[in-house]
């Protein structure tokens, strides 16, 4: 089957077969294996990307169901072509919230609306936010220390 | 030196990559033709394999082989024993272990059969169901007691029992001191250990190049080099025509290390055979049933203690679980024979331990490595001992502690390593009290908890101790070479799995050269790069390859200061190593780049001095006459809901002694990583296998790792004593958040069910299990 | 983990997924959010054929408030049901319940309908539409059909679906005055399945007496179980702390055979049962006594 998706502002046309589940295919098909794969049940999170602006599990849907669709991987998050990260990146690396960094596109991507609508969450918001993602390295302490950090951030204004 | 490096909490050099989706993990390698393997697996925990259809298997469209463990031909062999036993006097060993493929016998679930090879990894799934296996199943050995029964059917064939091994180690004489102690304390103790878990899965990509002759794998392993050189002697190449490469690892934890699995012998080989790229990708429900994982051990064990709560002996007898094979021979059972000694000044000790063959999946080293058995018998036992003769339990462990004109501390037993247990350096006493001072032990005991229990709240108190082997032999090399760029270049053979490596390595090179962490690529994990060396383990990475790279980076500093002391006319002892220059102290004008001095000391026209070496490189290696020993208190408030037996954790305390401290940044992750681990272990984490050997919550949705609204903020701090076995003066961290856990959540909740007279001798607890306790106790949940 | 192969269709009316549902029946499977359907199909426990993707049906998604109740297409995402106000106002003890349905992740792609066809017995859905006495709209190409809640679950993952059959739309009733609701639950980890949960729902007399009362639990048997002799208990009496712990204490002794697995005991289960029953009794009286 045709699939024309538009992936982190880039159009991309395939043809695959229906089965294909869209984590596969943003890795496999279109080399972007920044999306990570831990469990294919949606329980992990480690796949989690933009659907139309929300997260969701990439391993739970199927790429012909993104046809027409926009997808925001962690590839699209730091500016193009500069050296540069984005603050939630950057408040990650501050505040040591990844180690393997395995598991970290997929809370990136599910932190990113949240810190948008929640300019000022409370420690158990960030982490009931956080709750659909698992991490086997960090604890989490420094993850949520990183969604404090980037909201701090961004309500500077930087 | 003006900017301090070692010590400091630097940002890590490896995180754009990773925060942006760069960097380069095993699944992320794309090679052109590339096929995709799949395995099939035994659904049975015991049978006997009679027969194997593939041939409807190879009509399907897109499969290109399938085979079998006949198909492998002389290439079949087992696996090598990784760990041989130590070398204790009363020990039995019977070496069993895993195959590449299995023939004739099935001995866990899990166990590979066959492999399909496609052009994805779909349609090699597809293929796995057409498969057709004659089998007759045999009774599944489940249960460590029942498998040493007389009639106990038999995992393999060959030996009398499913004794894998039996040892015994004493110190002085525990029967004698027994006779004469005031008091004994006697409980049968069962400690579980769960899966490792890690986010990434394995997998193993091979490319071989009939051109070049040259065999590329990328591994999800911890110890690229020894798979290298197992690998080349098994597919009859040289050593120098195959690379592998552990890029990038999601987590390690123990069973990524060195272990030759099915998955990644036969892959290989493949490659070789079709002349194509193949890749395995293991996905999650196989990493349940392939990977290995840490399982039970049942204790039988005593105290002796004077009535003023001093230990006179411990007596301690274990069943250990190994699995179907023991691929990684004894280690996990010796740790926990060795650790149980804890910080404490144990005048007499017998141990021994019957290690088990059962049909379930092989047990191997995971995070804490059977250290979290020992410690939480030990605890335990201090535990009950401090309640029947009602002394504090702070003071009966302040009490019984090593002081420290007691170090070097000689157990008189072998350790994992092969070498007596010998602590190097301790100094318990300030952490428990600083453990109990950050808690607010006396405050707790005294006011608080009495005030919220006559609330009707149940809050209890846990605090522990334990200590770690660390950093153990044989030993790691690395090379450090200063670029013409002025860049540093460093390699290592170990791999990396998250631990920062690629920043706390830097750090110990910046600090003898003077440059900024930025301008030093640390390269682990490639055997085309480093050849030479053992694995991350054994919290063995900053102590081992840490020293090794110090060791390299002192000898280049020496090179740079000869050359730059010539170039400059002033005396080395003048000179000042930063900001990537030498220079002349208190005069900066005068000074030379590090990467200048790289190009004149590689002059590609005139005469070199006769005797000298090209270019500002140096190689060195580091092997620790034996282990490092970590320790450290956790200190922990719960809150149990009476009726639901819910427990929220209100506070954790981690005081921690690992010697010299390289980044604290990385330790306290690694802390806080490690308790996040040891609470899934303690509270949420179970491999529940059923009386068939069916691993039955073999998904993320039943095995429960903790979330963030499970795991507490750990708050911490450090006590630096310094392990005068190593120049850095460092020990392992790696493991240590993981290791005391079990014990303190027992202390914990009892404390807080205290109204209940509730014994906690089994890990993992839960909700419900607590429930099933306080109903068999008799006071039942309100 | 990788699903079998199938035929995909995805429809953009009604009509046209009730014609493709008519021509494959048996051999075909709707797919909605895909959040139990997919992860089944990964482990390749579920194989359909064919898939008949619902998402397209834009007329499928919708919350409108009228005057028989609360209507919810069954495309409805967790998502929209947790932030509408609509529900928050119509329906709170849907509101008060959708937190716990997964993680966000999945709320963003689960969807009502796709819930209640599941017929998970853990699953919060089912028991917040009997507890509301909700009734369901089912459409097939040759019938239309309502269905109230209560007679819709049959068994484990079983309702009363035909294979050609797709639910449209959920009504929930409005509220009687003076009554109160109140959901919880209690699970290993915060968004997994729970233990045990109850959504409860009573409703007062004149004099402060209990009229109604419904007391609908999840996890405790193979479909949500309502505890009936526990409400029948409650039955023209004043909601007394005594009252109440007796009907709780029924509800987990009487009313339910509750599973025993890994995670919980059948003793663990009745004890939870008596606790949440109690707890979502004594919050729902108290919201009944302050509602209009
Ligand atoms: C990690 C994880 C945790 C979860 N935790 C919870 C939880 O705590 N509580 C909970 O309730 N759920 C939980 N879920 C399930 C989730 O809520 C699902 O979204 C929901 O159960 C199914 O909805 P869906 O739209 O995704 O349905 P789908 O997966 O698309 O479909 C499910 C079934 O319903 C059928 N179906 C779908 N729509 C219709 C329709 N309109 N008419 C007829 N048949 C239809 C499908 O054919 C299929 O058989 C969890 C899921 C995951 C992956
Ligand atoms: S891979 Fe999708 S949730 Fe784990
Ligand atoms: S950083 Fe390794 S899993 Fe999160």
């Amino acid at each position: 089957m045709n699939v024309c998706v538009t992936v982190n502002g880039k159009v991309y046309e395939r043809v695959v077969e229906p089965r294909l589940l869209l984590s596969d295919f943003l890795r496999h098909e279109l080399n972007l294996t920044g999306t990570h794969v831990g469990c294919e049940q949606g329980v992990c999170g480690a796949c989690t990307v933009l659907l139309n602006g929300d997260p969701v599990r990439s391993c739970l849907i199927f790429a012909v169901q993104a046809h027409e669709q926009e997808i925001m991987t962690v590839e699209g998050l730091a500016p193009a072509g500069t050296d540069k990260l984005h603050p939630l990146q950057e408040a990650f690396r501050d505040a040591h919230g990844l180690q393997c960094g395995f598991c970290t596109p997929g809370f990136l991507l599910t932190l990113l609306p949240f810190i948008e609508e929640n300019p000022n969450p409370t420690e158990q918001e960030i982490r009931e936010a956080l709750s659909g993602n698992l991490c086997r390295c960090t604890g989490y302490q420094n993850i949520v220390k990183a969604v404090k950090l980037a909201v701090e951030t961004a309500e500077r204004g930087e | 030196m003006a900017t301090r490096y070692f010590g400091e909490p630097i940002k890590r050099n490896e995180d754009p990559r990773l925060l942006k989706g760069e960097a380069l993990f095993v699944d992320d390698v794309h090679l052109p033709e590339m096929l995709h393997a799949a395995f099939l697996r035994s659904d049975y925990a015991h049978a006997r394999l009679k027969g194997i259809d593939v041939s409807a298997a190879l009509e399907h469209e897109g499969v290109v082989a399938v085979y079998t463990a006949d198909d492998l031909g002389d290439y079949w062999q087992p696996g090598p024993l990784l760990v041989p036993p130590p070398p204790v006097e009363r020990l039995t060993f019977h070496q069993r272990t895993q195959v590449p493929l299995a023939k004739d016998k099935l001995r866990h679930v899990g166990e590979p059969i066959a492999v399909v090879v496609a052009t994805s990894r779909y349609i090699a799934e597809d293929a796995l169901q057409d498969i057709e296996l004659d089998v007759e199943p045999l009774t599944p050995v489940v249960g460590l007691e029942s498998a040493l029964e007389s009639d106990a059917a038999l995992v393999h064939d060959g030996l009398d029992s499913n004794l894998a091994a039996h040892v015994i180690q004493e110190k002085g004489d525990y029967a004698a001191i027994r006779a004469k102690a005031e008091v004994l304390i006697k409980r049968q103790f069962v400690y579980d250990h769960g899966a490792a878990a890690a986010m990434e899965n394995r997998g193993v990509v091979a490319d071989w190049d009939s051109k070049a002759q040259q065999l590329k794998i990328w591994d999800t392993t911890q110890a690229p080099i020894p798979i290298r050189n197992g690998l080349a002697a098994m597919l009859g190449l040289s050593e120098s025509q195959v690379q592998v490469i552990a890029p990038f690892l999601g987590g390690g934890f123990g069973p990524k290390i060195m272990m030759f699995y099915p998955e990644e012998v036969v892959v290989p080989w493949i490659a070789k055979q079709l002349g194509r790229p193949v890749k395995w990708i293991e996905d999650r429900q196989e990493n349940f049933f392939a990977t290995t994982h840490e399982r039970s051990q049942i204790h039988d064990s005593e105290i002796a203690l004077s009535k003023d709560g001093r230990i006179l002996g411990v007596s301690d007898t274990f069943l250990h679980d190994t699995g179907a094979y023991a691929p990684y021979g004894l280690t996990v059972p010796i740790n926990s024979q060795c650790t149980l000694l804890g910080p404490y000044d144990v005048p007499h000790y017998y141990s021994e331990f019957k290690a088990v063959f059962t049909n379930t999946v092989i047990v191997t080293p995971y995070r804490g490595a059977g250290r979290q058995h020992g410690v939480f018998v030990m605890e335990r036992l201090l535990d009950i001992a401090a309640k029947e003769l009602a002394i504090d339990r702070v003071e009966i462990r302040k009490r019984n502690y090593l002081k420290p004109d007691q170090f070097p501390h000689n157990h008189e037993i072998i350790y994992q390593d092969f070498a007596p247990l010998i602590y190097d350096s301790g100094n318990y006493l300030p952490a428990l009290e600083r453990a109990a001072e950050m808690i607010d032990y006396d405050n707790f005991i005294k006011t608080e908890q009495p005030q919220l229990m006559k609330q009707g709240k149940c809050v209890g108190l846990g605090i522990v101790s334990y200590v770690e082997g660390t950093g153990i032999g044989p030993y790691e090399g690395a090379r450090v070479k200063v670029d013409a760029s002025g860049k540093i270049n460093v390699a290592t053979g170990v791999g990396t799995q998250g631990q920062g490596h690629f920043t706390s390595f830097a750090q110990i090179v910046a600090e003898q050269l003077g440059v900024d962490i930025e301008h030093i690529r640390v390269v682990t994990g490639d055997t085309s790069e480093f050849g030479w060396g053992c694995g991350t383990f054994a919290s063995r990475g900053a102590v081992v390859a840490g020293n090794a790279i110090h060791a390299a980076a002192v000898r280049v500093r020496k090179k740079v200061l000869k050359h730059a002391s010539e170039h400059l006319e002033a005396a080395e002892e003048d000179l000042v190593l930063e900001g990537g220059k030498a220079f002349v102290k208190d005069v900066p004008t005068k000074s030379v780049s590090l990467g200048e001095l790289a190009q004149m000391s590689n002059p590609l026209r005139g005469a070199v001095k006769p005797g000298s070496e090209p270019g500002l490189e140096a190689t060195d290696y580091f092997g620790p006459e034996r282990g490092a020993t970590a320790s450290g208190v956790h200190a922990m408030i719960v809150e149990i809901d009476p009726e639901t037996m819910m427990l929220e954790i209100k506070k954790y305390i981690v005081v921690h002694d690992c010697g010299k401290v390289i980044n604290p940044m990385i330790l306290e992750g690694q802390i806080q990583g490690g308790v996040a681990q040891g609470i899934g272990n303690a509270f949420y984490e179970e491999l529940v296998y059923d009386d068939d050997g069916q691993l039955t919550n073999a998904s993320f949705m039943d095995y429960l790792i903790p979330t963030a609204n499970d795991v507490p903020t750990v708050e911490s701090d450090h006590v630096e004593t310094p392990s005068p076995l190593n120049p850095l003066g460092v020990k392992g961290a790696g493991e240590a958040g993981a290791i005391p856990v079990g014990p303190l959540f027992a202390q914990a909740i009892e404390d807080a069910l205290s109204g209940f007279n509730l014994e906690i001798l089994k890990i993992p607890v839960s909700p419900g299990k607590l429930f099933e306790l306080l109903q068999e106790s008799g006071d039942g949940a309100q | 983990m990788k699903p079998a192969p199938f035929d995909y269709h995805a429809p953009t009316t009604l009509a046209e997924a009730l014609a493709l549902l008519d021509e494959y029946g048996f051999d075909a499977k709707l797919l909605a959010g895909g959040q139990s359907l997919v992860p089944t199909m990964n482990f390749r426990l579920a194989l359909p054929e064919i898939l008949i993707d619902i998402n397209h049906i834009a007329d499928l998604a919708f919350v409108r408030n009228e005057d028989d109740g609360l209507h919810i297409g069954a495309l409805t995402r967790h998502a929209e049901l947790e932030r509408s106000e609509l529900v928050a106002e119509k329906a709170p003890l849907l509101a008060e319940a959708m937190p716990n349905v997964a993680h966000s992740q999945i709320r963003n792609r689960g969807t009502i309908g796709g819930s209640l066809a599941h017929a998970d017995p853990a699953a919060e859905l089912p028991a917040i539409m009997i507890a509301l006495e909700a009734r369901f709209r089912i459409q097939s190409q040759s019938d239309d059909r309502w269905i109230a809640a209560s007679d819709f679950f049959v068994d484990l993952f079983t309702t009363e679906l035909e294979a050609e059959e797709i639910l449209t739309e959920i009504v929930i009733p409005p509220l009687p005055a003076r009554t109160g609701c109140a959901f919880l639950e209690l699970a290993r980890r915060h968004g997994d399945f729970a233990l045990v949960g109850a959504a409860t729902r009573v409703t007062l007399d004149n004099l402060g007496a209990c009229s109604e009362a419904r007391i609908v639990l999840l996890s405790v048997g193979n479909t949500s179980v309502r505890a009936v002799l526990a409400e029948q208990s409650l039955q023209g009496k004043a909601l007394t702390g005594q009252n109440i712990r007796d009907a709780a204490l029924i509800a987990s002794d009487q009313d339910i055979e509750p599973p025993a697995d890994m995670h919980a005991t059948e003793k663990y289960r009745r004890q939870l049962t008596k606790v949440l029953a109690e707890r979502t009794l004594t919050k729902a009286l108290e919201r009944a006594t302050s509602a209009p």
